[in-house]
């Protein structure tokens, strides 16, 4: 394949993945959030204890992250379907890539907020505040950049995931790489993905990490 | 101010935290409580707040019972406590002035007052040359000081403070000690303190309480824990060696009579020979309080020790 005719392809293939990853950073960063929120205040101890609720939350998003992303992707498929109204294309792939993503960032966001000192927390408290104002004015605020380098993370998992999406008609590069690369032994097509993938995480980790550093006030 | 009665506090380990504690703190004074680690120190001070639930008893701050007060009205009568902690508890992510104003933003004060209560209160502790700087920019001293100016922030008449000036050196120590006795008498802050060091007591504290397993073994004004024979606060200020060897005498000058020529004037009056064993001399609260460990031989000792008595010194010993 020439250069001329693979530039649309690869054009579309990257905008599909970008779509991807873009709707399902920012819906797991809508659910995670929330879920790694109420993985540490509902927890013993926490601001609100309510071990049960904290039990079946830790036992959903552990098993969340114990499927391999094929697999939930193939399992969900009915979900999808009744979500979308199709199982195929990009925006039927935003559905797992979602699911997959959400444990992962909200066990990151649970990890983030247990490194705000007890002492802190408790300080917001002495001087009345509500557990509202402390998840919204300590928590959240203090671990700002752990959240950040936490997305970049996720950000960076679903550009993989939205790969392997690719393989089952999700589109974008992953699909690009296996049905030109793979399929048909277009070593060309391969080698551009991979190096297009490559500068694609090396780009939302720098972006990342600077935006984490320019946060930190440490 | 503060009224602490038959507080228990025993929790989930089984551990019983406070057995059976009483504490009267009164307007305006600072008042300290010393213990080793574990004593209980922390869940006393955090059951005036309210941060630990007491098992049971009453906690009675400014008149108001706060064991029985619902969840809003906790929340507006702790507005009305003061707290500064061991480790500063400051956010990372505010700057100075954002941390002081934090207790009014949670107590929804507009924000052009905000600003004017901020600046006033940074003044009030020497630091609004800081007001933009964040805490991981500050020394410790300093971090305390916005912790201090951040518990005033809501005006409260009573400030707690657990071990506020224990990860601090010496001199730094004594500044904040300065400064929280410079808010007690300008602005008439009640302040209870805890500690494990004598020197916050020794300083500042115009009240003490010793307390062990749970349990306040003493408590009471610190010049009259002094005079008291076998005050623990008077072995803690003055150590010297347990048990005192037999035949010895301890002699305690609480009232300001350190510095008197009192055994000079034991040996020509009784004619006895005056060993000393040990002793020290210390300032409280910037009177001068000694005691000392001696051995009297021959003469009239029976008398001597009456003397010494009659002048008002604290005689332990035979
Ligand atoms: N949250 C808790 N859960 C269970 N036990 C606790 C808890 N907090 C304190 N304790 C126990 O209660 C006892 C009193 O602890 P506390 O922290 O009040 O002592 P302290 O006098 O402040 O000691 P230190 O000088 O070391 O700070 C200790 O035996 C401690 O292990
Ligand atoms: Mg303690």
């Amino acid at each position: 394949m020439t250069f001329e005719e693979l530039l649309p392809i690869l054009g579309q293939a990257t905008a599909e993945t970008a779509q991807m990853v873009f709707w399902s950073t920012l819906l797991t960063a809508l659910l995670g959030l929330p879920i790694g929120v109420l993985l540490v205040t509902t927890d013993r101890g926490g601001l609100a204890p309510l071990p049960k609720v904290k039990a079946v939350l830790g036992a959903v998003v552990n098993v969340g992250r114990s499927l391999p992303f094929i697999v939930l992707m193939v399992a969900i498929l009915p979900f999808t379907r009744l979500l979308t109204g199709t199982t195929i294309g990009t925006v039927a792939a935003i559905v797992p890539l979602t699911l997959g993503a959400v444990p992962f960032y909200a066990r990151l966001v649970e990890t983030a907020l247990r490194g705000v000192g007890r002492e802190v927390v408790e300080a917001a408290q002495a001087m009345g505040a509500r557990r509202v104002t402390v998840v919204t004015k300590v928590l959240l605020p203090e671990t700002l950049p752990e959240l950040v380098a936490g997305l970049t993370v996720t950000v960076v998992a679903l550009i993989s995931y939205s790969a392997m999406a690719g393989a089952i008609g999700g589109g974008g590069l992953g699909d690009l790489a296996i049905r030109y690369g793979y399929q048909r032994f277009d070593t060309g097509v391969m080698v551009v993905t991979v190096v297009l993938l490559i500068l694609l995480v090396q780009l939302i980790q720098i972006l990342g990490d600077a935006i984490a550093r320019r946060l930190a006030h440490r | 101010m503060i009224h602490v009665s038959a507080l228990r506090k025993v929790y989930g380990t089984g551990v019983v935290a406070l057995d059976g504690v009483d504490l009267d703190v009164r307007e305006g004074e600072i008042f300290g409580v010393l213990g080793q680690s574990g004593a209980g120190k922390s869940t006393l001070l955090r059951c005036v707040n309210l941060l630990e639930r007491p098992t049971s008893g009453t906690v009675t701050v400014g008149g108001q019972d706060l064991t029985v007060l619902g969840d809003a009205e906790l929340r507006a009568a702790r507005q009305r406590i003061g707290m500064i902690h061991q480790h500063f508890a400051l956010l990372a992510s505010r700057t100075v002035a954002a941390n002081v104003a934090f207790p009014l933003e949670v107590a929804k004060t507009p924000r052009a007052e905000r600003r004017t209560r901020v600046a006033e209160l940074l003044d009030l502790v020497g630091l609004s040359d800081k007001a933009g700087a964040y805490p991981a920019q500050l020394s410790g001293g300093q971090k305390q000081r916005v912790g201090i100016a951040r518990a005033l922030a809501a005006r409260p008449k009573v400030l707690l403070s657990d071990e506020a000036t224990s990860a601090l050196d010496p001199g730094t120590t004594q500044s904040i000690l300065a400064l929280l006795r410079r808010l007690n008498t300008e602005l008439g802050l009640t302040i209870l303190l805890i500690t494990h060091e004598m020197q916050v007591i020794k300083s500042v504290c115009d009240s003490a309480a010793t307390m062990r397993d749970g349990k306040v073994l003493e408590s009471g004004l610190v010049h009259d824990l002094i005079a008291r024979p076998g005050a623990l606060l008077t072995r803690e200020i003055f150590p010297l060696p347990e048990p005192a060897p037999p035949g010895s005498v301890t002699l305690t000058f609480a009232a300001g009579q350190a510095g008197e020529p009192v055994l000079s004037g034991l040996v020509r009056k009784f004619d006895v020979d005056v060993d000393i064993l040990g002793g020290s001399l210390e300032e409280l609260r910037g009177v001068s309080v000694g005691r000392l460990r001696v051995g009297l031989h021959g003469g009239e000792t029976a008398a001597a020790l009456a003397y010494l008595r009659g002048r008002g010194v604290l005689v332990e010993g035979p």
